[in-house]
Order: structure tokens, then sequence, then C-alpha cells
């Protein structure tokens, strides 16, 4: 049987390295679009500077793109390593007769849906200069709620789902499941307040490439956890197999 | 080669539920733990503040941005 301890410290590690093919992809397709939002907020130097272009600059932009982006991303991959592990170890053998490896993928397309696409239609990421410092409280509480709405409507679904299997079959109540889900999702984003503070003239295409970056950020990162987790954790199973089968054979 | 006489049926268990009652200390201390890493990425120093200053925002300011994390 799988411990959970070791399965903590397997998603830990394999979000370590998540976080390091989060930071390749960031580094080279989200870098682009943070420098080219940095300098349109430099070029209307009228407004407040952020430390970004200022010459009293905290952290310079060399760090802030290299050192400061690989550590916000490694360990931002083993906080979600460490929460899909626990996930994981929650769903595997309740969730239907799925393996490791496809409970893997299956938590891991979970969470990358419920914690990541779904928050980002309603609240999609902003690149630099583009927000408003006074609503940031709100911004903030906005995300993480529509974070929690996202995973426990998600929830809710898969027990919805379940409760219908025996009832319509695998196929059918899976896709009621999921309609249910994108119509409750529909509702709530409908009723939440809409955020629009990028600013006008902000060139459309840099906010585009960013929000895009940000998202294939999330999907490097919740597919790399999903599928490493898996081979790994699966491989580990095999290899306890045989040797359980090894001395029996033998006799 | 020899893989492929193995008895496959016999290699991949049934899946065996990791009782929950086993799950539950590790999910408070993982929890726990990715709240506290959560909350150095992605708010401190924006809407709350343990340490003073801006150095911990303006250091993972890029990743903040980028994961999603509502920012300046
Ligand atoms: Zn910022």
């Amino acid at each position: 049987m799988l411990s959970a301890r070791s399965l903590l410290v397997r998603g830990m590690l394999v979000g370590l390295a998540a976080g390091a093919a989060a930071f390749l992809f960031a580094s080279v397709f989200g870098e682009g679009p943070i420098g080219q939002a940095i300098g349109v907020e430099a070029a209307h130097a009228a407004g407040h500077s952020h430390g970004e272009s200022g010459e009293h600059e905290l952290v310079s932009r060399t760090v802030q793109s290299t050192l400061g982006l690989g550590t916000a991303t490694l360990v931002y991959g083993v906080a979600l390593g460490g929460l899909f592990a626990l996930a994981f170890a929650v769903a595997y053998g309740r969730i239907g007769r799925f393996g490791a490896r496809a409970t893997a993928a299956l938590v891991a397309l979970g969470g990358f849906l419920t914690v990541a696409f779904v928050p980002s239609l309603k609240y999609p990421a902003n690149p630099p200069a583009t927000g408003n410092p006074d609503t940031l409280g709100q911004r903030t509480g906005m995300y993480f709620l529509m974070i929690v709405i996202a995973v426990a409507v998600g929830l809710l679904a898969v027990s919805f789902g379940r409760w219908l299997h025996p009832r319509l079959g695998g196929w059918n109540a899976t896709i009621l499941a999921a309609v249910g889900f994108v119509a409750v999702i529909a509702v709530v984003q409908t009723a939440l307040p809409t955020i629009s503070e990028v600013p006008d003239g902000f060139p459309a295409l840099v906010l585009w490439d960013f929000r895009l970056a940000s998202l294939g950020t999330q999907l490097v990162t919740w597919a790399t956890l999903g599928l490493l987790f898996g081979a790994l954790t699966e491989r580990r199973l095999r290899v306890r197999t045989v040797l359980a089968a090894e001395p029996a054979a033998s006799v | 080669m020899a893989d492929v006489s193995l008895p496959t049926p016999a290699v991949v268990p049934a899946p065996a539920a990791v009782p929950l009652r086993q799950i539950l200390p590790w999910a408070v201390f993982g929890a726990l733990l990715a709240a506290v890493l959560l909350y150095f990425v992605g708010v401190e120093q924006g809407v709350l503040s343990v340490f003073a200053g801006e150095t911990v925002h303006e250091f993972v300011h890029d990743g903040r941005h980028l994961l999603g994390f509502p920012c300046h």
C-alpha cells in the first residue's frame, strides 16, 4: 500500500521539477511581454514607478527575470506538488478502478482546470503596470474566492458523476457531471464582479501574449506534476508487486 | 524480451486506497507548508505584509504576475 508520507515527499520533489519546467517556459514566453509591459509603464513615466525602472530599484530587472522568477516558480511548484500529492492520496482507489498513472493524470487535469484555467477566465493574469494598487485587496480576495469556488464545484461535480455512474454508465455520467460543472461556474462567474483595470491604450498584443504565457506556465506546471508523479508512483507499485510475487514464483 | 513473457495482468494491482486516517496528519502538515510557501510567492508585501519594505515582492515579482496572482 502507498504511504501518505512518501506520496507527499514525492509530490514536493516532483513539484521541484514542475517548477523548473515552468521556469523554462516562463523565461522563454513570459519575460518578453513582461519587459514590454514595463516599457509601456516607463513610457508613461508620469505614473508611479514601482521599482522596476526607477533609479532606486530594490531588485534589478536582471535578478527579477532570472533568480527571482526561478525562485518563485520552484517554490510555487513545491507547494502545488505537495497539495497535488495529498489530492492524489485521497483520490487513488476512490474515483474508480484507475491505476496510479491515470489517477495522477486525472487529478492534475482537475487541478489545472479548477485552480488555474477556470479562475483565469474570470480574473485573468495581468502584466505589471496594469492594476490599481488601491484595489489589490479586493482583487486578491476575488481571485482566491474564485479558486475556492471552482475547486468546490469541481469536487461536487465528481461526486455527482459518481452518483450518476450506476444509473447512466461512465460515459453519460461524465458528460452530465461536466455539463453541470460548466453551468454552475457560468452562473457564478456572471454573478461575481468584473475587474477591468487595464489602462486604455495598453497594447492588446502584449496583454494577449502575457495571458497566454501565464496560462501556458500553469499548463506546463500541472502537466509535469501529473505525468511525472504518475509515472514514478506507477513504477514504485510495479517494483513492489514484482518483488512481492518473486518469492512465491521461485518456490 | 523477457518483459513480454511476464504475466502482465498480475503486475498491475487493483488500486488499494490509502486510509483517510493515515492521510489526515500529513494533509494538515502539507497544507500548512503549502500555504506558507504560496503566501510568500503570491501575497507577501501585497495586501498583507510580514516583512517591511518591498524586497520580497520585488524579488518574486515576475513569477507573481506570470503565475496569475493579482499584483500592481
Ligand atoms: Zn507587481
